[in-house]
């Protein structure tokens, strides 16, 4: 018996209407833990090569892990993974709320959807009972409005997964939407979603899930709900959420300003948590048992609009507020609101909105291309009106639809120098070029230019900006460290955010199920996941390697205009310093591809085959 | 110990309904829980502690005489109580439940793990608070 896990993996055929239950290898639970270690194996079993992101061979896998929904604090966490439209690599996206939770008690430890719905289709699951329902009712609905109306018909104990119209409409950067404003947001999942017809996934169990050690995991859950309330940073963390970096980003210059031009923006303070907490924040909304809860629930009203929102987070505000050069929180918070209804990732629209604006600015679309309206950074119009444009695919919406990368390559002139992504996936909020173990980190995110696997601009501050020794090092550590928590299935920020020891993870993951892992076997299966990942784009890309890891020309050759990180760039030489210093500790080739023998050590035999034949 | 509410500080983050569950019927399951939280979104957006605050409605209805009171809780004698279902109804705040396979209803034992767990301190012990004020 595995303790910790539902036991079973529910996979579900969309074009058949079909559905089997089968038991969840032990095998899969101790070398790949959960979450995303159960994504990424799934996607390199599965996933043929040469396939359509967007047919309906691609394949969406949904994978709570064995601390969701468990007694301790935030084991909130399902990690969501596909070959990603926007990157044609290994995409995921991680998310909160009360899903995860749910489709443990549902039963299941991962939810595989294959093939295409016949028709605009719902999953329907009530612990053993699966149902293809219509959607037609909810198809062309916001993501509120049709998660209030999928609750309405169905119950408000009802956990709902779902997508807006940029999904439906498959915008290559359409996230998954859950909660009322928690969002599965990077590498095109809501896409994939709704290349299969499927507009949502309602859930609701009724079961326990087995403990190992009922005892242990109240006295260690309790202990670490005590732990967090005593933690100093708790009460400036819970009041303001992630928002709350936004003056320490734009003190030492890491805040994207219009498109990643510059590094700060010289209106941040209207920005900041202060602000937002005061003028537009009316409540703490947490995901599951999360004692510091980032949530910021919204209500903001200004001529023009009045509306609620989740948000704004650091992310949204940093590509919103930053990159789009806002100076009023009030637009910031409901350009998210655009967003998050229309079901477009913040972090991806607020960037290719940006590059959009940058764009109209130096004349590379123009009026013709905006039926006759002028776009200008900082002006709400503008952004709802390309919002709006993207999510319908319409007219130049459509081309913005594919993500900066390819929009830039059909427009040309220049622009790909401005189009802020790596390996496709647009930047997120931090401007890295004084940071090099921050750019190291986004140049080999197994995403894409995402922040999410390691994070490491405070690490730069404290060891010196300039330096590139001891930064790969560093990067290699957090990358190991922080998916380990999108493998266990619990929120990472409590480590991150408020130091909570990560001695409590291996000892209530031992209690819950029974695993005798230190922290460095968990840390060793991470680094297996990491190598997998990378192998993964490698047997999808013929062609991956090295060229792959750099940032836009921007990034790569102008010095920053102003502010705190003023005239400071990292060269390509120094870039490939970091890089090559990066992979040899990787065990990793010139090329940046992980060696046999890295892959063997790893217990990854199976890659070796795909990647050096025999 | 006497439960009391302040909706206005919860996050919905259940933690409450998972140790309710896990503490008292040993089961990591929040759907057992003796208290509910409701979220009443998009609009207005305000989470809704629903929880037994020992008033006794239960007892009155319950025709078997099986809610007896003592020190100001109501508990249910498992011996007397033959699962009819009466006081389900009877609760004003909806969290006497009796899921599927239980034969007699989950109640509110006011064991006092949900304030100690409750992170916003959105749940907490009345009597407590007014002592604090006395002193």
């Amino acid at each position: 018996m595995l303790y910790g896990y539902a036991g079973k993996i529910l996979r579900v055929n969309l074009t058949e209407k079909t559905h089997h239950i089968e038991p969840l290898p032990e095998y899969m639970a101790r070398e790949y833990i959960g979450g995303r270690g159960f994504v990424a194996k799934i996607l390199y079993d599965e996933i043929e090569i040469g396939i359509d992101p967007l047919g309906p061979k691609n394949k969406l896998i949904i994978a709570p892990g064995p601390l969701t929904g468990v007694f301790l604090t935030a084991g909130g966490k399902t990690e969501l993974g596909t070959l990603s439209p926007e990157t044609g690599g290994y995409g995921d996206s991680n998310i909160g709320g009360h899903i995860g939770p749910e489709i443990k008690y549902a039963g299941y430890d991962m939810i595989i959807l294959e093939g295409k719905a016949p028709e605009k289709t719902y999953l329907y699951i009530e612990d053993n009972k699966i149902e293809f329902r219509d959607a037609s009712k909810y198809w062309g609905m916001e993501c509120m409005e049709a998660e209030k109306a999928l609750k309405s018909d169905l119950g408000e104990d009802f956990q709902i997964l779902l997508i807006g119209p940029a999904g439906e409409n498959m915008v290559k950067f359409a996230c998954i939407s859950h909660d009322y404003g928690r969002q599965a947001g990077r590498t095109g999942v809501g896409a994939v979603m709704g290349s299969k017809n499927l507009k949502a996934i309602a859930v609701k169990g009724t079961h326990s899930i087995p403990l190992y050690d009922k005892d242990e995991v109240i006295n260690i859950g309790k202990q670490m709900f005590k732990a967090c309330k005593e933690k100093d940073a708790e009460a400036q963390w819970s009041i303001y959420g992630t928002i709350g970096v936004t003056d320490w980003c734009n003190e030492v210059g890491a805040f994207p300003t219009k498109n990643f031009y510059d590094g700060w923006n010289p209106n941040y303070k209207n920005l900041n948590g202060p602000t937002a907490r005061e003028e537009i924040i009316v409540r703490d909304k947490g995901c599951f048992c999360c004692p510091i809860p980032c949530g910021k629930y919204s209500h903001v009203k200004k001529e023009g609009y009045d509306v609620y929102v989740e948000g704004p987070e650091y992310e949204s505000n940093a590509l919103i507020g930053g990159s789009c050069y806002f100076d009023d929180i009030k637009d910031v918070a409901y350009g998210n609101a655009i967003l998050d209804e229309l079901g477009m990732d913040s972090i991806s629209g607020g960037n290719v909105i940006a590059f959009a604006m940058e764009c109209f600015e130096r004349g590379v679309i123009t009026k013709e291309d905006t039926d006759g309206r002028e776009i200008k950074f900082g002006d709400i119009d503008s952004f709802k009106y390309l919002a709006e444009k993207i999510a319908k695919r319409d007219g130049i919406g459509d081309l913005l639809a594919e993500g900066v990368k390819r929009a830039s390559k059909i427009l040309g002139r220049g622009s790909e120098d401005y189009a802020i992504q790596i390996k496709g996936l647009e930047w997120s909020g931090y401007e890295s070029r004084y940071a090099p173990a921050n750019m190291l980190a986004y140049m080999t995110c197994d995403v894409g230019a995402h922040h999410n696997r390691a994070w490491a601009i405070t690490y730069d501050v404290a060891t010196g900006r300039d330096k590139l020794e001891g930064k790969a090092d560093r990067v290699i550590e957090l990358q190991h460290i922080r998916p380990l928590f999108d493998m266990l299935g619990c929120c990472r920020l409590q480590w991150v955010e408020i130091s909570l020891e990560l001695d409590y993870y291996p000892r209530i993951l031992k209690a819950v199920t029974g695993f005798d892992y230190d922290m460095d076997d968990l840390l060793k299966l991470s680094e297996k996941v990491w190598n997998l990942t990378r192998a993964f784009w490698k047997k999808h890309n013929p062609d991956f390697g090295r060229s792959w890891d750099y940032p836009p020309a921007r990034i790569m050759n102008e010095p920053i205009p102003s502010g705190p990180a003023q005239g400071k760039y990292i060269p390509k030489k120094d870039l490939d310093w970091l890089l090559d210093d990066y992979y040899k500790k990787r065990g990793w080739t010139e090329d940046g591809i992980p060696t046999r023998e890295k892959l063997e050590e790893l217990g990854l035999n199976f890659a070796v085959k795909d990647l050096y034949g025999v | 110990m006497k439960l009391a509410v302040k909706n206005e500080l919860c996050s919905g983050c259940r933690a409450c309904e998972l140790i309710c569950s896990l503490s008292q019927r040993g089961e990591n399951n929040p759907h057992l829980a003796a208290l509910n939280i409701v979220p009443h979104f998009p609009v207005p957006g305000i989470y809704e502690i629903k929880i037994c605050d020992q008033c006794g409605d239960c007892a009155e209805v319950c025709p078997f005489e099986a809610i007896h009171e003592e020190n100001g809780v109501y508990t249910i004698n498992e011996d007397e109580c033959t699962g009819c279902g009466i006081c389900l109804d009877a609760c004003p705040n909806d969290v006497l439940t009796m899921p599927d396979d239980y034969t007699i209803p989950i109640k509110c034992t006011n064991c006092g793990d949900c304030v100690l767990i409750c992170p916003r301190e959105a749940i907490y012990d009345a009597d407590a608070a007014s002592r604090e004020e006395a002193v």
